[in-house]
């Protein structure tokens, strides 16, 4: 018995290690294939499974046991078994329950993309975009939750919370306290605060990088500029409570926002404290490395970096492969 | 008169005490089973073909073979007796006036199953059922029926109460034991299933009420003395709780394969449809098993008598069936109305959906407006197109089960009542007037024409 499983995705073989769920699986072969997740987080242990945007169908389930799985399976907490076949964009039917997923998800977000923080970087943007239909049958009227206040730094808008749970699952496992939940169940469901304590823990400012949606956005960078306008520099300085490697969001020369790295899948490659997330934010405070092409496909790759590769834009199918035009 | 097990006691008065319990043969399964070897027990129930009485009528002997064995980890042993299903009443019957049964069955499948722990999970609206188990524990653990060496036997077994706060979700096993560790109820990603990682990470059977109190009989006659009553694949006798537009409401201990119409019609049971009226609709299983029509409820659609088992319930899919669930059995006169009774119960699952995942947490909002629209008369042709549609995009696509049984009954409805849905949009003063719908689902329906199969 190797080490290594042999699961197909949409025609396309790879070896992978044991344990391996679907989803990474997909990622390593990359390209359309990958599912996309809207709750799964691989540095976050427990999450994913919720979103169900990520639903694959299995076809076959193992070398030995050759039957289909009855149900689509979500490909975050689903291990590869030898011999497994999985349909992902493929399906039809795969398609369409990532279509209503998609649906539910938007009926009760507020979409109010213009004048959100978070638009550009949001993940339920991309989502939609790909995943999505151009109209929705629901005329009901949509959630509207009240506001609740996380303190000095951090935004929280509840009415446009997927209740990814991805920020529970980082405010516990990186900052140790139980301060951070889920508050009542069904639609009404909503993050929130033990008795709307203000949140107070050196890292809690990560909740920012998780958040998918605009639910969780920075309050030292409110309304100050689209972020496909800012300029993205690689930066690190030296900090005694994390390793201090960040991402500088510039306008004009001046540091208006800093984030965590992320890779080509958003997820935070490590993890940065509040000092330096929310006070550094004069250019002697940081050593800046190199500027930042980002490598997620969303609308930040379309502006300044013409100078820069053809793969940063996306390209999109119907619109033809030319080049987008520069906004300046 | 059929033949009862789990309420053969049921005339007689003081049952719940441990003395008259034990004046009729109580405990002498237990007697029996400590003498035997849990894995004998274990082929026992397998051979009885008893099947899971909460709903989803998984073999428990099956369930059992299941749970692992490692080394130095304790096992455990769970009684789902969060019955919030609507219109199933049957284990609050049973725990009411038969508690011993129930502990009996349990400390008989913690000993197969080789837990020394039982934990009875009950919904927390049944608190006044909580304190009679109580009273009934405490008489048990005085007679050295529970606690160390049980009967001489050396087996130690201790069986505690816990109350929920009444969520639905708290039903579903995995959330049944995430708040029985004292979290949120919210399901569990499976797997791991709870046979592997249950209650605090270890082997965990979670069994419901009635399952585990026909542990006893079992016992008492032999597992394939048990096998014989029923047809086929549905053995033993099965409570029902009969509720709605009939004569007699209430518990009914049924032998597996009893016809609809005698269950229905027949004095000895439900006393046929209250006021003279006429059948129109029958939900065989509990609010989330799909709605059958009046000529589906006694015949199949190929014209057979319809009767009380897992098999036949289900015969013709969901197309012309329905599932036996866990024997909430609700009759719906000519009067009712159908559009009402499906709003009624998707408010239900809105209210009760704990809200982790998406299709379920939206959807059953979704499906619920859009009934409460159809309903009063706001509504568009569309709408019931749209109804489809989300009930379609829940189906199948959520953590649990509790998105297919909210999504079921609409789809139900909609397969067999869809001109009442229109009725509805086409006439919107009438149908805020008017608490009934159309009243013309009593007949028979002519046989379908044979279909060439090639």
């Amino acid at each position: 018995m190797s080490d290594t499983l042999k699961v197909t995705i949409d025609g396309q073989s790879i070896q992978v290690p044991m344990g391996t769920s679907i989803l990474e699986a997909a990622r390593m072969i990359g390209g359309k294939l990958v599912p996309p997740a809207m709750c799964y987080y691989k540095p976050l242990k427990g999450s994913g499974g919720k979103c169900r945007t990520c639903l694959v169908a299995v076809t076959q389930g193992s070398e030995k046991d050759p039957r289909p799985m009855p149900k689509l399976v979500p490909s975050c907490s689903t291990s590869v078994m030898d011999g497994m076949v999985v349909e992902s964009a493929i399906s039809e039917r795969v398609t369409e329950a990532r279509q209503s997923v998609t649906e539910f998800l938007l009926i009760n977000h507020p979409l109010d993309c213009p004048v959100c923080d978070q638009a550009g970087e949001c993940k339920l943007q991309d989502l939609s975009f790909e995943h999505g239909k151009s109209f929705t049958n629901y005329k009901e009227e949509r959630r509207d939750n009240e506001p609740d206040d996380l303190g000095d730094k951090i935004k929280l808008n509840v009415n446009r919370c997927i209740l990814c749970y991805r920020c529970v699952y980082a405010a516990e496992q990186l900052c140790g306290t139980r301060d951070h939940g889920v508050l009542y169940r069904g639609d009404h469901a909503e993050i929130s605060t033990m008795i709307e304590k203000s949140l107070d823990s050196d890292f809690i400012g990560n909740v920012i990088d998780v958040c998918p949606v605009g639910a969780l956005t920075d309050k030292t960078f409110r309304f100050r500029s689209r972020i496909w306008f800012t300029e993205q520099w690689n930066a690190h300085r030296s900090c005694d409570k994390c390793c201090g490697k960040v991402v500088l969001h510039k306008i004009d020369g001046q540091i208006a926002r800093v984030s965590a790295r992320k890779n080509e899948w958003d997820e935070v490659e490590e993890w940065i404290c509040d000092t330096c997330r929310f006070d550094k934010k004069e250019n002697e405070d940081w050593t800046i490395e190199s500027k930042r092409v980002p490598k997620s496909k969303s609308v930040q790759t379309l502006n300044k970096y013409s100078d820069n590769s053809q793969s940063v834009y996306v390209k999109v199918e119907g619109l033809g492969s030319e080049r987008p035009k520069e906004l300046e | 008169m059929a033949r009862k097990l789990l309420l053969k006691n049921d005339h007689i008065a003081g049952i719940n005490t441990l003395d008259v319990y034990q004046q009729h043969q109580g405990y002498e399964a237990l007697k029996k089973a400590l003498t035997m070897k849990s894995e004998d027990i274990v082929s026992e129930v397998q051979k009885s073909g008893l099947r899971g009485r909460g709903g989803a009528g998984f073999p428990t002997g099956m369930k059992w073979s299941f749970i692992a064995k490692p080394e130095g980890v304790p096992r455990y042993l769970v009684c789902n007796a969060d019955e919030s299903e609507p219109g199933t009443f049957k284990d609050r019957y049973l725990m009411e006036y038969h508690p011993h049964i129930l502990i009996e069955g349990m400390i008989i499948s913690c000993f197969a199953l080789g837990a020394n722990t039982g934990y009875i999970f009950i919904r927390g609206e049944y608190m006044f059922v909580l304190r009679k188990l109580e009273i009934a524990l405490e008489e048990a653990r005085k007679a050295g029926l529970l606690g160390k060496n049980i009967l001489g036997s050396g087996f130690d077994c201790d069986i505690f109460v816990s109350p929920g706060a009444g969520a639905y979700i708290c039903g579903e096993e995995t959330a049944l034991l995430e708040a029985l560790e004292g979290k949120r109820g919210n399901p569990r990603m499976k797997p791991p299933f709870p046979a592997v990682k249950g209650l605090y990470q270890c082997p965990t059977v979670v069994n419901n009420v009635e399952t585990l109190a026909a542990v006893v009989p079992i016992l008492e006659m032999g597992g394939e003395e048990y096998a014989k009553i029923g047809i086929g694949k549905s053995t033993g006798t099965k409570l029902m709780s009969a509720s709605g537009n009939i004569n007699k409401p209430g518990v009914y201990e049924v032998e597996m394969g009893l016809t609809m119409q005698e269950f229905i019609y027949s004095d000895e049971y439900l006393g046929g449809i209250k006021n003279g009226k006429q059948l129109k609709a029958c939900i065989p299983g509990g609010s989330s098993m799909p709605i059958l029509p009046a000529y589906l409820v006694t015949k199949t659609i190929n014209h057979e008598d319809r009767l009380l088992t897992y098999e036949s319930i289900n015969d013709g899919g969901f197309a012309s069936g329905s599932m036996l669930g866990s024997g909430g059995f609700m009759i719906f006169d000519e009067d009712q109305c159908i559009v009402r009774n499906t709003w009624n119960l998707s408010r239900f699952y809105h209210h009760e959906s704990c809200g982790q995942c998406s299709p379920c947490r939206e959807g059953t909002g979704w499906l619920e407006k859009i009934l409460y629209r159809i309903e009063n008369g706001q509504a568009q042709m569309d709408d019931i197109d749209t109804l489809f549609k989300v009930q379609k995009g829940i189906d199948g696509n959520t953590i649990c089960p509790l998105g297919e049984a909210a999504a079921w009954p609409v789809a139900a409805a909609l397969r067999h009542f869809r001109d009442e849905f229109v009725w509805h949009v086409e006439n919107p003063d009438l149908a805020q007037k008017q608490n009934y719908g159309l009243a013309k689902y009593a007949e028979m329906r002519p046989k379908p024409e044979p279909q060439p199969t090639n």
